[in-house]
């Protein structure tokens, strides 16, 4: 856990005197991911190299696990951090191995020990200690040294991290390579993290928890999914960005907003069959086809089903597209848009139907949680409008 | 015909001069070395400090050779090294000053400040952090300063046999005052060889010297 309490900065520089960071507390939990965010020069690097005290803090405390880091030696504060830069910071004198192996070795580890770790580590962002450990930092790509900065950060496996846009000069393609595999690891390891980005789907994709900084002052600090839906003023709505509401799409997995299949029919049903199935259970427009494993293989549309006769094996149409369980719903409005359809399937691992999402269920699901959280200000307006 | 001559028939003397050359130069701009790259790395702490000594080191390279065998005449003599090996190898140190100060403090101070933070924010000394990463990083830079001062300082020290420091000025010298051609040609000729080979040689040590990965 990492607490701010009253954390400020001042600078004298030659105009003037700059507030960088103005009376910040906050806390990031233990185990969560908190992003701090905003424009340049809102004071949110500042605020992160407070912690590692690469800048020394005007006023204010820091506690790490509720231990005042105010009166402890520097060197032996950093060493309990992990520390990962938007410019890598690889030594380029240092193969990988005595790049990931530097902290451990500075800490006192024996070889045996570091150099085992050092495999480990490497393993667990796929590349191949093998081909990797004797390598010198230019002989490898950009995402590939990224990586290595990661690790090399969580060498000593320090409780807390800081990342200062780790993934900023990463090319767009490999920067979701890298965040997706950012998070497994994150799933795993469950490291405090404090991250300065400015990419507000950055944010909203690897946060716990997004702080939003402007002029120095922390002017709002939420779950992603808050903060898109109750963004506190104009700058954070300008912030987030008009598309705020697509964007908590990508909070929500399919999972969630699920809808049980509890009519399907199979090749051998005749249409008539469909079309009373379809009718019992409120489909309008069409019902799903399973084979004997319960695997969807095409669906009855209901216009079928009342001008032709015949079973429903014959009368089918093939399946455009099926979507997964853990799947977001940004993926799934993208699927829904590519193939015009308002439904789709959700399949298990093993391609067994668990159910459908649909445009509706989606929908639905936003305006719920508009609706649940922070009632007090929808409700009064509401009030207002009705008398 | 007269050149190859002298040569063969000198071949000792030739080769007693070249070592003697080559063990000035060698002590001069070693001891450089040790005083140089301290001050380089020390005055990347304080850039007006830095720009005062860079400045000193540059009047100094401005001196001619002769005159500063003539003012440390005077001064080294109260404790009987007027002239000789002792001037002519601080005459050296000093013009070795200005390439290796400046070499030293322009790689330390160049090197990629994402590395510098890098190495604070893991952890590292301030020691840790010069013999870690700022030092082996600097290295080719701080030895393309040692060659410049090789080179040149090959040539200032053919002139330090006129006070009698030896070496191959020696040839140099004597061609001119007994006007014989052949001394002064081959005194020449086997400065600038020296020199050349001197520089290739430490062109490959500096490779050698280079971490690699860089």
């Amino acid at each position: 856990m990492i607490t701010l309490d009253n954390l400020t900065k001042i600078f004298d520089t030659e105009r003037g005197v700059v507030t960088a960071a103005d009376h910040i507390n906050m806390e990031v939990p233990q185990g969560e991911i908190c992003v701090l965010l905003g424009p340049s020069g809102c004071g949110k690097t500042t605020t992160l190299k407070m912690v590692n005290r690469i800048i020394t803090p005007t006023s204010g405390r820091i506690m790490i696990d509720g231990q005042d880091t105010t009166d402890q030696d520097t060197v032996s504060l950093r060493r309990n951090i992990g520390y990962v830069i938007q410019q890598i910071g690889l030594f380029p004198n240092m193969t990988i191995e005595e790049n990931i192996s530097i902290v451990p070795k500075l800490i006192g580890w024996d070889k045996s020990r570091y150099l085992k770790r050092a495999s480990e580590l490497l393993e667990m962002v796929a590349l191949d200690p093998a081909i990797f450990l004797k390598r010198y930092p230019n002989e490898l790509s950009g995402g590939q040294q990224q990586r290595v900065g990661v690790i090399r950060a969580l060498a000593a496996d320090p409780p807390v991290m800081l990342m200062d846009e780790p993934f900023g000069a990463i090319d767009p393609i490999n920067r979701e390579v890298i965040q997706d595999e950012f998070l497994k690891l994150h799933r795993e390891l469950k490291k405090t993290i404090m991250f300065v980005s400015h990419d507000i789907d950055e944010a909203v994709k690897m946060a716990d928890r997004i702080a939003i900084f402007k002029d120095g002052k922390l002017i709002q600090y939420d779950t992603p999914d808050d903060l898109l839906s109750h963004p506190i003023n104009d700058f954070v709505k300008g912030f987030v960005g008009r598309d705020r509401a697509l964007k908590r799409l990508q909070l929500v997995t399919v999972a969630e907003v699920l809808e049980s299949e509890s009519s399907v029919v199979t090749a051998d049903d005749s249409l008539a069959t469909a079309l009373q199935r379809m009718d019992a259970a409120g489909y309008e427009r069409a019902i799903i086809l399973v084979d004997g494993n319960k695997r969807p293989v095409g669906y009855v549309s209901r216009s079928v089903a009342t001008t032709t006769n015949g079973n429903c094996g014959k009368h089918s149409f093939n399946l455009r597209t099926v979507v997964r369980p853990e799947d977001d719903l940004r993926t799934v409005a993208s699927k829904m848009f590519t193939h015009d359809a308002t439904w789709l399937p959700c399949v298990s691992e093993h391609g067994k139907l668990m159910g459908t999402v649909t445009q509706r269920g989606i929908t639905h699901h936003l305006g719920a949680t508009y609706k649940t959280s922070r009632v007090e200000g929808h409700d009064l307006q509401h009030m207002r409008v009705a008398t | 015909m007269e050149i190859l001559d002298f040569i063969m028939t000198n071949l000792d003397l030739l080769g007693r001069l070249t070592l003697e050359h080559i063990g000035l130069v060698a002590v001069a701009v070693g001891l450089a070395t040790l005083m140089g790259v301290p001050i380089g790395i020390a005055i990347t702490q304080n850039e007006q400090v830095a720009t005062v000594v860079l400045y000193v080191a540059s009047i100094l390279i401005t001196i001619p050779s002769i005159a500063l065998f003539g003012i440390m005449i005077p001064i080294l003599s109260t404790i009987g090294h007027g002239i000789g090996y002792l001037p002519a190898v601080i005459a050296v140190l000093l013009y070795s000053q200005l390439p290796i100060i400046r070499n030293t403090y322009t790689a330390i101070h160049n090197v990629n400040p994402g590395l510098r933070e890098a190495a604070r924010g893991i952890g590292m000394t301030n020691v840790q952090r010069l013999r870690k990463v700022e030092i082996p990083l600097s290295v080719p830079v701080i030895m393309a300063g040692v060659r410049t001062a090789v080179v040149m300082n090959i040539g200032v020290m053919a002139i330090a046999a006129y006070i009698g420091a030896g070496g191959l000025g020696v040839l140099i010298s004597r061609g001119i005052s007994q006007s014989d051609p052949r001394q002064l040609v081959v005194g020449a000729i086997a400065v600038s060889l020296l020199a050349i080979i001197a520089d290739r040689s430490l062109l490959s040590l500096q490779r050698k010297l280079t971490p690699r990965g860089l």
